[in-house]
């Protein structure tokens, strides 16, 4: 079978082979951007000429091969489309780039006589166009093209292993793709390529012809592209940007606008035109990516160009002949001699890395990612890059699974892939991003749509001289208030659409009225209650000191709007165990006052005045209560605590204030003392595996799930912070954090001196974090499609509402939308989320985010344009949240199937006909398998033995409210190979497998949740002195849990890169030093996710056959 | 002899008793006849600094069902060295201490003057007195602030070793933790909720729960260190604590009370003193300024809108609450009688504040009430520091764990107490079945008691008509009071008091002139009151004219259907003017009265000696004027001059009345003048006259200091009986005097009808 999804290319081949030959279909995802831009430039420069002419030629092919899988689909509209640019383009180009780029484009693309040459899938594309003709529809239909450029441009840029591409049809090419860079790739593709492209040699042929040109283009484009460029901005502002950002900024953006790919195709050229601003950053983006490929490339950069399109035929074809030997022809095996050695055992080189894909995005996205588009894929949630927010929310905020929505429930059906978004409303922006807006719209509150109740969003259309406008949504027109009228210009905008957020961007807040509030009554400011296990273990473990200790700095740093300002959050203190003390530190008291309830079985709050206080007013009183809370309990001999009625005591503490607000609870055991919600030990082992395991995941009992809905009613957060020693039931105690938007921080056998740090670093951020509160979000999409299912940590009380009573900047909501009618191509897929909540000043106000996705009527389409990591991040929760009503194993295969199916869909619909042995993939999809596997791996699915059942209930918590980028290193940790640390640069990351660790090498390897560093046992001396200063692996204590501070720059940097880490995530993560087969080597050793796992789970390449296996007995 | 006046004030000051007769009919058939029953007012601590207690155990007859005190009625065999007792007639030997008595040489108990003795007796450890607050927070901040300087002060007033504690309440009730330094440490109860006194001990920590015994392990009194402490060691900490006192924090909303919860808290203080110092003398001090609004022994709503019940209300069954709270009130009194705890209200406030409802707990536990308008007045502060006023051996005047036993000679049996006692269910050979008050037992017990504190006993003769008493046979009663003293001192006090038989036939005039119509007015009057707690007002003084009647009747001398012939002998001639007042009296007419006023007056009449108890029926009125030294008058609106300054004490207030000149005279402002000192003397004398009684009497009196034509003269002119009306006005000539606007009947109608009544044959009597 072939891995890669190239063979399919092959066919494509002879329709799309212009563009295939051009840019190299494997890229088509990242090709498409590229390529559109290529396109338009190639044109300009003289190269383009030559492109076209390559392409015509191929174009007839095409008609021969409308199978081109996927890729050929894709490429081909790409293609196509850029070429047409392309040819007409030379000429249109100034003026495209001059006036607004979107538009050129279309223009161009809309000429393209050439989409009826393109392929069948193609003129799917190419109707979009051509209908997208629409300004609209053009951008994205640009991005779609632009794609596929991209690759196109890459290819270019490494005229070499094109080159070798179109002779490797035939061997040659092998050999030379071999000899290029990625050989065991380039090869790989070749094979198929030869076996069943040989038609497509020619056209590949052509291209390289063509290549050259491009890249001489490309840099002949980039003086000329460079200049128009910025034209462009300038000239996009008035109409685009205007309004909203810098408009140089957007410049590139907007004239990216459809491409924000488009200058990795340039910058291909551009290298040699170095002179050039953007070139230099471009090269080296470019070289990253291809010319360098040599590591990662061999895989990568083989199967990028390869994979995509052409190239990647070649490295797929490796791959399926280990895989399938029958599925290739043998001629390829025979030519590639690695192939042949590796036969019986498949290289893991050969089959897709995520390594490369990671590498391959970083290196393509060299410019901000602007949101103008509609149906454009933001970077991979691993590249560091800038966002533009010009009509769509900023992926930060909302990532979708696909950016190409099919257009009935059909398709979406037969498909099988998720449609579904991650938002993460009140995500913190990188500094250098503005935050979104805050609009008030006056004493009316915020403008709605009178039926569906959407908000003002730039979707809306104003007609009728601007005195009404239509719900993009729903199609109702609503008037426009008088105060809010305002003229249109020619194009039917608003005049000041650009001096308005909700006119001109993705994300922005209405200040709410007091309609908007609870009881139509303004919001108190919220509290924080701080509620602290006093019980003997929790005294004995130091943990009551460590708290009172940091509460007293870290009450300075409460969440507040305005820097220069205190914060108005109030703060109350309650310890318990068996009972709760309660206390009064109200400003004019000498002395603290502790109020003891027992009466437990009651809950109630003993105090209002005094119990939640202003931390500045009542600073002395606060401090002489943290001194003396461990004093008071040294001596305490209670070990029994309860639990409910703490969550109930903060509940009835912020209902008496009338106020929302959190609860940060510090608890060590299980409640087991007589009180409401006490539990009993039901850890069973024996029921692991069993029908009834799902038992263990449901709270034992249904008082917290009232609790909890209580909670929510009042806008009573909950914080949960484990320090169990032996089982807690977390399953249980999670529910209610998990239905208040809150969090579980777990810290099995705490210590003082080991987990101190970690815990206190939790604490900081999580009392610190911007949070909002009594929030209630809700999703209005177009019709056609609706959302209907929801994930993550809050509470539902009827199907459209999500509640949370608190919700913090790192909580993310995945939505599930389905079909409930068609949509329509030209309007696409819009929705919008919009969330009400009170910020931490008590402000009411609304958070909209509007998103905006193209929808497709071809398969293939729909298959371009997915972000694998969101549909994980979909998968993951979804299955996550099964356990907990089927058995694992049902689960399991559930996931496995519907895998399957996605891909066999693909395969069946958008790969080219081909040897059914071979496993294609469609290349936005082709790193599916083996994080897929990496779900169906984790403790949750398929627990190892000493898995605890409370391991498991948190880590299944933690998921449900995981953003994508959270997500994905949790499933496929991030490996680190600590070389070269003196540069500034992050080295590059290796593959999750043991293989890959070199005995003499240090790794560090983080999940997100743990921070691993791992030592070769021969590493060289030179390293441990100056990462340890210890000379010797057998003198490292690996019960270190920071490195020693050293005067090195190695030293120096490997804490830089560990602090970065740990910056980067929502959790501090504990070092845990591993030293080469020692006997934490185990634990480390499951992450390494691509090997199989103690617990049985499968080998990535073992799993890949395995999921190959039954897409074959799918197609069959 | 000396007269029967000499010989009942001997009496009183010596053994503290008062009786209605002091020679009893000698057979049961005509006691009955009597009309008022033999009986008497015990005042069992009566204050005799002249008698020094006697550090020994008293000698009991041996006899199971008797146990009787060796008392001077006893006769004595000193060569046998045996004793008769004088109830049961078992011959006892003398303990062997006794061995050296003989005729020259006897112990007090057997001396006469020692009718009344007093034993210091070692029974168990001697436990400290104990004083639990308990406070409202529901106050206005002028009356909290005054509230905490009351009680800070009255911390300074307590024996250093006695243990003190502190519970506040407003919507919750806080148990505070004294012996905690640092942070003030407090347990809070929710004041809605009821909780049984074992759930309060295990959430005061003070019971280990199920895990330790089945039944929780009974706690030892150490372990309530935390909540009571000996003043002298945290005499600091809870001045601290009362300091920092705040006024409830719950905010009560516009049209609401605010939620106190009364009865939770003093649930909490039983609770707590019932788990840890049971049968111990303990008072708890409940403070309050207003009415319980939530949880059990709720009085009234929260919503201002509804007001509180009246007598209105009650005797329309509206009263929503009453039963309940009642109920509840009583059931807390009944527990913390049972372990010896007595429970006082303080309360102070402009509206009624519940004591309807709640004074079963004083009456029960013998705590005291007081009714004031405000902490911030000196009546209340005053009557704080009397319940701290000390004797001439500086102990306080106040005494617990009273236990009184009443032993009679076989003629008599016990009908029953009215006073601040409970029964303690005591059957025995002395008990009548015929209940009077209290009944059905000759023990009761009294939590707290005073010097003042006095019983109305009740007896009957049992000697049947055809089985006359020997000639010159006596009857003895025996009370034996048992009480734990101030100074923590066990002791008991016996009284064994004696009378003549005689025969009601042929020595009807002995025993007429025999009758003490003081006591017996006050105890007719306890009986009505007693009666008027349960029965519809009417109905009780319908009951109490026809004993007057009969009384009249049975000892007129008049002639058949001739009113006019009506003369009553001196030993009767006040008593139906003490019944004239006492019809119109607080004690049976609630009109003008709230129910907590009523409560409140009945509370002090049933408790207070003869004395007091007669001012309260029949006000005492001084004259001052320049016409001659002060002198009392009649309690008459005739006695109401122009040119008279008068004095009235009611017991509960005090009126200063100027006549319409005097207060002319002060206006114009003569006392000022140096020639006319005469009159600022003339002003000055009632009001010292007033001091001094304001000094002694406790509760303070509302002392009113008013005017002819003042609004507060009401109080003086809804005392003195109306005998000049708008009726009668113009029919009474130009005597002088104030017209009382009123359509009550005057004495003089009163008694018109009353011999109308008394001269007319009634079939019912014989």
């Amino acid at each position: 079978m072939n891995v890669n999804q190239h063979t399919p290319m092959a066919p494509p081949y002879g329709q799309p082979q212009p563009s295939y030959g051009q840019p190299g279909y494997g890229q088509p995802t990242y090709a498409p951007l590229d390529s559109g831009y290529p396109a338009p430039y190639a044109p300009h420069n003289g190269p383009a000429s030559a492109y076209h002419p390559g392409i015509p030629p191929q174009a007839p092919p095409p008609s021969s091969q409308p199978p081109t899988s996927h890729y050929s689909a894709q490429p081909q509209p790409s293609y196509s489309q850029s070429h047409p640019p392309a040819s007409s383009a030379p000429s249109q180009l100034p003026p495209s780039s001059a006036p607004a780029g979107s538009q050129q484009y279309y223009p161009s693309s809309a000429p393209p006589s050439q989409q009826p040459i393109s392929s069948l899938p193609p003129t799917s594309q190419q109707r979009f166009v051509s209908p997208g003709q629409p300004q609209h529809t053009f951008p994205p239909s640009s991005t779609s093209y632009a794609g596929p450029a991209p690759p196109p441009t890459q290819p270019a840029s490494t005229p070499v292993t094109q080159t070798q591409p179109p002779f490797h049809p035939h061997q040659p090419p092998f050999s030379s793709a071999p000899g290029g860079q990625p050989p065991a790739f380039t090869t790989g593709p070749p094979p198929p390529a030869q076996g069943s492209f040989p038609p497509q040699a020619p056209p590949p042929s052509s291209q390289p012809g063509s290549f050259p040109p491009p890249s001489s283009v490309s840099s002949g484009q980039y003086p000329s592209s460079m200049p128009p460029p910025q034209q462009p901005p300038q000239s996009q502002p008035p109409t685009y940007h205007p309004g909203p950002p810098p408009p140089q900024a957007q410049m590139p953006p907007t004239s990216i606008g459809q491409s924000n790919h488009q200058p990795p195709g340039p910058q291909g050229p551009p290298s040699p035109t170095g002179p050039l601003q953007q070139p230099p950053l471009q090269q080296g983006m470019q070289t990253g990516a291809f010319g360098q490929p040599r590591s990662p490339q061999p895989g990568y950069g083989g199967p990028y160009q390869g994979q995509p399109n052409y190239g990647a035929p070649a490295p797929t074809p490796q791959a399926q002949k280990r895989l399938d030997p029958d599925a290739i022809p043998s001629p390829q095996a025979s030519d590639m001699p690695p192939v042949q050695k590796s036969r019986h055992r498949i290289d893991p080189d050969a089959i897709p890395s995520p390594i490369q894909v990671i590498e391959d995005d970083k290196a393509k996205t060299t410019e901000p990612f602007t949101t103008g588009v509609r149906g454009q894929a933001p970077p991979l949630v691993t590249t560091n890059f800038q966002v533009k927010d010009q009509g769509n929310a900023s992926p930060r905020f909302v990532r979708c699974t696909a950016y190409n929505m099919p257009c009935t429930a059909d398709m979406a059906k037969q498909s099988q892939v998720p449609l579904a978004a991650v938002i993460k409303p009140l995500a913190i922006l990188p500094p250098d991003e503005t935050p979104p807006y805050l609009v008030d719209h006056g004493e009316g509150g915020p403008i709605r749509c009178n039926r569906c109740k959407a908000y003002m969003c730039p979707y809306m259309q104003f007609i009728e001289g601007g005195r009404r406008f239509q719900c993009s949504f729903c199609s109702c027109v609503t008037e426009v208030p008088p105060h809010y009228f305002q003229h249109l210009d020619h194009t039917g905008r608003r005049v000041d659409c650009y001096d308005r957020p909700e006119l001109s961007l993705g994300s922005y807040e209405f200040l709410a009225t007091v309609d908007y509030c609870k009881n139509n009554k303004i919001p108190q400011p919220p509290a924080y209650i701080f509620l602290i296990d006093v019980s003997y273990n929790a005294v004995k473990s130091g943990l009551v000191s460590i708290i009172c200790q940091e509460l007293k700095s870290l009450l300075d740093h409460l969440p507040r709007e305005n820097p220069e300002m205190d914060s108005v959050i109030r703060v109350g203190f309650v310890t318990y165990n068996k009972v709760l003390h309660f206390y009064n530190v109200k400003s004019s008291l000498a002395q603290p006052q502790m109020l003891v309830v027992s009466d437990v079985s009651d809950m109630f709050v003993p105090l209002l005045d005094g119990f939640l206080v202003n931390v500045n007013d009542s600073r002395q009183v606060i401090e002489s209560l943290l001194d003396q809370i461990p004093e008071m309990f040294a001596d305490t001999r209670e070990t029994e605590t309860v639990f409910g009625p703490v969550i109930q005591a903060g509940l009835e503490a912020l209902k008496a204030a009338d106020c929302a607000g959190k609860l940060f609870v510090f608890h060590t055991s299980l409640p087991i003392a007589e009180a409401p919600g006490k539990l009993k030990n039901r850890e069973d082992k024996k029921l692991i595996g069993t029908d009834k395991e799902k038992s263990l995941f449901q709270p034992q009992a249904g008082f917290y799930n009232n609790l909890a809905k209580e909670c929510v009613t009042q806008g009573c957060c909950v914080d949960l912070f484990l320090f169990p020693n032996q089982y807690v039931d977390v399953a249980t105690l999670g529910v209610v954090p998990v239905s208040t938007g809150g969090s579980v921080y777990k810290y099995t056998y705490f210590q003082a001196e080991s987990d101190q740090e970690r815990f206190l670093n939790d604490l900081r951020r999580d009392v610190q974090k911007p949070v909002g509160f009594d929030a209630v979000m809700r999703v209005r999409t177009s019709t056609g499609i609706r959302a209907t299912d929801f994930f993550g940590s809050f509470f539902m009380n009827n199907t459209t509402d999500v509640e949370l009573a608190g919700l913090d900047c790192d909580k993310a909501i995945t939505v599930e939308f389905k079909h409930d009618d068609k949509l329509s191509e030209e309007t696409g897929a819009l929705m919008q989320c919009a969330v009400l909540y009170t910020s931490c000043s008590g402000q009411r106000r609304l958070r909209i985010h509007n998103m905006a996705v193209n929808c497709c009527s071809q398969l293939a389409d729909l298959y371009r344009n997915c972000e694998t990591d969101t549909i994980i991040n979909f998968l993951s929760k979804y299955a996550f949240r099964g356990v907990l009503n089927n058995p694992t194993k049902a689960v399991r295969d559930t996931l496995v199937n519907q895998c399957a199916q996605i891909l066999a869909c693909y395969r069946k619909n958008c790969a080219s006909p081909s040897s059914a042995g071979q496993l294609i993939l469609p290349e936005c999809m082709k790193l599916l398998p083996v994080y897929l596997n990496c779900v169906l791996k984790s403790d949750v699915l398929l627990p190892g033995a000493d898995v605890s059942l409370d391991d498991r209930a948190y880590l299944r918590q933690l998921i449900s409210c995981m953003d994508v980028a959270e997500t994905h290193v949790f499933f496929y940790p991030r490996l680190l190979p600590l070389v070269k640390l003196e540069s500034g640069a992050l080295p590059v990351a290796v593959r999750d497998s043991e293989e890959r660790l070199s005995k003499g090498g240090v790794y560090l390897l983080e999940t997100g949740l743990h921070l691993f560093l791992w030592v070769g046992a021969s590493v060289q001396q030179e390293l441990l002195l100056n990462i340890f200063g210890t000379p010797s692996f057998g003198q490292i204590d690996s019960s270190m849990t920071s490195l020693p501070v050293l005067e090195n720059p190695i030293s120096q940097r490997l804490r830089e890169i560990i602090d970065s880490f740990r910056a980067q995530r929502s959790r501090y993560m504990k070092l845990i030093l591993v030293k080469q087969e020692d006997r934490a080597e185990l634990m480390f050793k499951h992450f390494l996710v691509e090997d199989k796992s103690a617990s049985g789970g499968a080998s990535y390449v073992d799993f890949l056959c395995h999921m190959h296996k039954e897409i074959r007995q799918l197609l069959s | 002899m000396t007269t029967y006046q000499e010989f009942i004030q001997q009496n009183e000051d010596r053994d503290g008793v008062r009786f209605s007769w002091n020679l009893w009919p000698s057979s049961r058939l005509e006691a009955t006849r009597l009309v008022v029953p033999v009986s008497c007012l015990f005042t069992p601590l009566k204050e005799r600094p002249d008698l020094p207690p006697v550090q020994y155990e008293p000698v009991l007859c041996s006899r199971a069902n008797c146990k009787a005190v060796l008392n001077p009625l006893c006769q004595v065999d000193f060569r046998a060295k045996v004793w008769a007792c004088n109830f049961c007639f078992q011959r006892n030997p003398f303990p062997p201490s006794y061995a050296g008595i003989s005729e020259v040489n006897q112990p007090a108990e057997l001396m006469p003057q020692f009718s009344t003795i007093e034993y210091i007796v070692q029974r168990g450890p001697q436990t400290p007195l104990i004083f639990l607050y308990v406070v409202d927070t529901c106050l206005e901040e002028e009356d909290l602030q005054a509230l905490k300087g009351s009680l800070q002060m009255s911390l300074s007033l307590l024996p250093p070793n006695a243990l003190v504690g502190l519970i506040t309440f407003g919507r919750m009730v806080q148990v505070h933790e004294l012996s905690c330094e640092g942070i003030a440490k407090s347990y809070v109860f929710r004041g809605t909720k009821d909780l049984t006194s074992k759930q309060i001990q295990e959430m005061l920590g003070l019971m280990k729960p199920a895990a330790t015994g089945p039944q929780g392990r009974p706690v030892a009194p150490q372990d309530a260190a935390a909540f009571l402490q000996p003043i002298h060691r945290v005499d600091m900490n809870l001045t601290d604590l009362l300091g920092e006192l705040q006024r409830d924090p719950w905010p009560v909303p516009q049209g609401k009370r605010p939620l106190r919860s009364t009865g939770v808290a003093l649930s909490v203080a039983v609770g707590l003193l019932e788990g840890t110092f049971p049968n111990t003398g303990a008072r708890v001090m409940l403070f309050v300024g207003g009415p319980p609004t939530q949880g059990p022994g709720m009085v009234v709503g929260d919503e201002l809108k509804i007001p509180i019940r009246s007598w209105h209300d009650i005797q329309k069954d509206n009263a929503r609450h009453l039963k309940k709270a009642t109920k509840f009130y009583e059931a807390l009194g009944n527990r913390s009688a049972a372990n010896g705890h007595s429970i006082d209200i303080y309360a102070c406030a402009l509206d009624q504040t519940g004591l309807l409802e709640m004074k079963c707990l004083s009456n029960l536990t013998g705590g005291h009430i007081v009714m004031g308008d405000s902490f911030n007045t000196s009546l209340f502060t005053q009557t704080f520091q009397g319940v701290f006023s000390k004797d001439h051996n500086g102990d306080f005047r106040m005494a617990f764990g009273g236990v009184l036993e009443i032993k009679t000679s076989r003629e008599l049996k016990v009908c029953g107490a009215i006073g601040p006692c409970v029964s303690l269910n005591s059957k025995g050979p002395y008990v009548s079945e015929n209940e009077m008050g209290i009944g059905g037992t000759n023990q009761w017990k009294m939590c707290s008691l005073t010097p003042s504190s006095t019983l109305g006993i009740y007896l009957e003769v049992v000697n049947q008509h055809n089985a006359p008493i020997p000639q010159g046979g006596r009857g003895a009663i025996q009370f034996v009071t048992q009480y734990q003293h101030s100074n923590t001192q066990k002791r008991i006090r016996v009284t064994t008091i004696t009378r003549n038989w005689a025969d009601a036939q042929s020595q009807i005039q002995h025993i007429e002139s025999s009758f003490d119509q003081e006591a017996a007015a006050v105890l007719m009057a306890r009986l009505g009151v007693f009666r008027a707690e349960s029965e519809e007002g009417p109905d009780v003084l319908r009951w109490l004219d026809r004993q007057l009647i009969r009384l009249c009747q049975k000892f007129g001398q008049y002639n058949k259907e001739d009113p006019t012939s009506f003369r009553l002998s001196e030993s009767l001639s006040l008593y139906p003017q003490f019944m004239f007042h006492l019809r119109r009296s607080p004690f049976l007419q609630v009109f003008n009265n709230s129910p907590d006023e009523s409560s409140y007056y009945r509370h002090h009449f049933t408790r207070q000696d003869l004395t007091q108890s007669l001012i309260m029926i029949q006000p005492i009125l001084y004259s001052y004027s320049f016409h001659g030294p002060p002198e009392p008058v009649l309690l008459d609106s005739s006695s109401i001059l122009p040119d008279r300054i008068l004095l009235m004490d009611t017991f509960f207030q005090l009126v200063i009345y100027n006549g319409e000149t005097i207060a002319q005279w002060q206006k114009a402002g003569y006392q000022e003048m140096p020639e006319y000192q005469n009159f600022k003397q003339l002003l000055k004398a009632p009001q010292d006259d007033a001091n001094d009684i304001l000094e002694t009497r406790f509760p303070m009196p509302r002392y009113i200091n008013t005017e002819h034509g003042g609004s507060q003269a009401r109080f003086l002119l809804s005392k003195v009986n109306p005998s000049q009306t708008h009726n009668n006005l113009y029919a009474w000539g130009q005597e002088s005097g104030a017209p009382i606007l009123t359509d009550d009947v005057s004495l003089q109608v009163f008694m018109d009808h009353l011999k109308k009544l008394a001269v007319s044959i009634c079939l019912l009597c014989p």
